[in-house]
């Protein structure tokens, strides 16, 4: 069984057990019931704010956490425990922090070569090597850098060993973790068009989160936008970025900076009032209610469903 | 803007001498060669050179290391330079010497003294003589050579046993890691001298005919047992320790890169976890070393120490108490090597601690 798309989440959700007191739980609702898919050498953007889950959703569907229901499938198959060892090599991660998901004690030629050790991708020392030293190129480091230890690069640098370490055993799908926030500005530009330029070249999809919408419209096909662990729209990146239609992408939207003082000076910014609602005690119906200008009663009651617009723009809202 | 390159240094129109303004050859843009210089790094060090080149920089640690070599060439050397056994008591020409009793250092006996003016060449009694008319100077290096073996072996015992126990718990986790727990938590509850002095009773009667003839009965059952209580008690703090490190490495990303490779749990135990929490291991050892001597020394001293003849240094302070009055060397020189040997280890051990330890670096 395929399919025309690499990767189906259907219904994603990840609950986590927080004890509230003696023998009390309640469940922290990091994601719930996520839904998207993404068809091979394609690039999803997914933004939200800080804490509304996208993270989790990367990390659930590595299954690098158990998730607590929905399913995620690659190629028409489900990912269960069990098949999870063999799709490691068609699922990758780039990390957020380069300097915590690199292992000090490792060279670089090590940790690149951890995927290889791994999942015996080569039959002589030399052919490892040989391996090694091509991602390093493909991502732009040194052949001489190879014997060194993470902690002597910059940043940026670091990042690149990340994603050569992504790379090595040659995956059809990655999901970058916020992959540029830890780096400056000007690094960030080189990272973020090195992805476009490994993606032209090894045709490998993306699930790229970040929280800077400039840059995800710029290297996403198709953005969606997470409030408080679920999808309130998803849509073409342009379309996405030109006509939002949920109010909290609309607020999204006219926070990003633009660097033109006249348009800056003419535009509305909206701001949302209140905070983000704790996960752990979210409002009823939609989970935005609490900070919308157009919430109804209707709101209040139901949650609304990701509905098509149209062009494959669907948002979550019940006001149209 | 063509010809930048040849016409770089002329570019900048010449700067009149009292002119407050800025001299703009300053501001010239590098050359390639300067911009290749900011590309080399520094050299690359290990974790391993650069925490030896800081471990070689603490006076303190390298003169506790030159002192511990010394003790330790000492114990292994000695015994083959000084022409005495430890249990062997002082003959001359091939009679027993009764007079070489309690001598104190470099003197001879009354009979020795004779043989030496007949021209006969003596080793001399370095610290004297013990009151059974044994060279005390080979007795002490025995039992020096004795309490550091028990020292290394304890040590390296607590930690196979910690190291394992500490990283199945803290890697496990969850309720597997709290009954772990729990039963360390039971076992630091005993009293640790209370099992020596019941086990090594128990251990007499089963061990004696076991060991005969071997290594160990010189040791003496005793021996064995503080090693087994050590083997059953003392590695608990270890566990502790090393489970620490561990649930606090355990959620560093690279662990979790790790896991999205498709490592396995072992291999991230081997390669990832215990690598970065080596050091502490490594100076908590160095540590455990003089808290085995010094808890050998301790029951050596209550009489549950090594098997006479030989010697430890402790049983050897413990002999010399009967005589403290008459002759206060013989209590002083082990005591004095006991506390050369500890206070070493201590302060390799907090050198080792500012070398390595990750939390004082940056």
């Amino acid at each position: 069984m395929s399919s025309e798309y690499l990767v189906e989440v259907k219904d994603l959700k990840q609950h986590f057990p927080i004890k509230t007191g003696f023998m009390k739980t309640t469940y922290l609702k990091a994601v719930d019931g996520v839904s998207f898919a993404i068809k091979p050498g394609e690039t999803l953007g997914l933004v939200g704010e800080s804490g509304c889950g996208k993270t989790t959703v990367g990390r659930t569907l590595l299954r690098l956490y158990e998730p607590t229901g929905g399913q995620v499938l690659f190629n028409g198959e489900e990912v269960t425990n069990k098949n999870i060892t063999a799709l490691r090599k068609e699922m990758q991660m780039v990390f957020q922090d380069p300097y915590s998901s690199l292992d000090p004690r490792m060279t670089v030629e090590d940790i690149i070569g951890e995927p290889l050790d791994v999942h015996k991708l080569y039959k002589s020392k030399a052919e490892r090597r040989d391996k090694i030293l091509n991602l390093m190129e493909l991502v732009g480091l040194n052949a001489e850098h190879a014997t060194r230890y993470a902690h002597e690069f910059s940043g940026g640098q670091r990042q690149r060993i990340g994603i050569a370490r992504a790379l090595a055993v040659d995956p059809k799908f990655i999901v970058c973790d916020e992959p540029v926030s830890a780096l400056d500005v000007s690094i960030q530009a080189q990272v973020v068009n090195m992805f476009e330029d490994l993606q032209e070249k090894l045709g490998v999809a993306y699930l790229f989160i970040a929280h800077d919408l400039l840059i995800v419209r710029h290297i996403s096909d198709r953005i969606a936008v997470m409030y408080l662990g679920k999808i309130v729209e998803i849509a073409d990146a342009d379309e996405l970025s030109d006509h939002p239609q949920h109010p909290y992408t609309q607020s999204l939207l006219s926070a990003v900076p633009i660097p033109d003082p006249k348009i800056t000076r003419q535009r509305k910014r909206i701001i949302l009032e209140g905070d983000v609602p704790s996960p752990m005690n979210m409002p009823t119906g939609c989970a935005f209610r609490s900070r919308c200008r157009y919430a109804t009663e209707k709101c209040a009651q139901q949650c609304p469903n990701l509905e098509d617009r149209g062009n494959g723009h669907f948002v979550a809202c019940w006001n149209k | 803007m063509a010809n930048t390159e040849n016409t770089k240094d002329t570019e900048f129109p010449k700067k009149n001498p009292l002119s407050m303004q800025i001299d703009l050859a300053k501001f010239a843009p590098a050359t390639d060669e300067e911009k290749a210089q900011q590309e080399v790094m520094s050299e690359s060090t290990t974790f391993f050179k650069d925490g030896m080149r800081k471990l070689l920089k603490n006076p303190l640690a390298v003169g506790s290391i030159i002192v511990l070599i010394l003790i330790i060439a000492a114990a292994v050397v000695g015994p083959m330079i000084v022409p005495y056994g430890y249990e062997e008591m002082i003959s001359v020409n091939g009679r027993r010497d009764k007079t070489a009793k309690n001598l104190g250092p470099f003197e001879w006996s009354k009979n020795e003294q004779k043989a030496i003016d007949s021209g006969e060449k003596l080793f001399p009694h370095i610290l004297g003589t013990d009151e059974q008319c044994r060279d005390y100077f080979v007795r002490i290096l025995y039992g020096t050579r004795v309490s550091l073996f028990i020292g290394f072996f304890a040590a390296i015992l607590v930690l196979v046993i910690g190291l394992i126990y500490g990283s199945i718990s803290g890697y496990a986790g969850g309720k597997v890691d709290m009954i772990m727990m729990r039963i360390v938590d039971v076992i630091y509850s005993l009293p640790d001298m209370l099992m020596v002095i019941l086990l090594s009773v128990v251990l007499k009667e089963v061990l004696t005919p076991v060991i005969e003839g071997t290594f160990l009965a010189r040791l003496g059952s005793n021996m064995i047992s503080l090693f087994i209580v050590f083997g059953l008690l003392y590695w608990v703090g270890m566990a502790r320790l090393v489970r620490g490190q561990i649930l606090s490495i355990k959620e560093n990303e690279y662990i979790l890169a790790a896991r999205s490779i498709g490592a396995k749990p072992g291999r991230i135990i081997k390669k990832h976890i215990l690598p970065n929490c080596l050091s502490v291991i490594i100076i908590s050892t160095a540590l455990q070393v003089p808290s085995a001597i010094f808890t050998e020394s301790f029951l050596s001293f209550a009489g549950l120490g090594v098997q006479a003849p030989m010697p430890s240094l402790g049983s050897l302070a413990n002999a010399a108490r009967g005589g403290m009055m008459s002759y206060p060397h013989k209590l002083v020189f082990p005591a004095v090597v006991i506390c050369l040997i500890v206070l070493a280890f201590n302060l390799l051990g907090d050198g080792l601690r500012d070398a390595f330890d990750p939390k004082l670096r940056r």
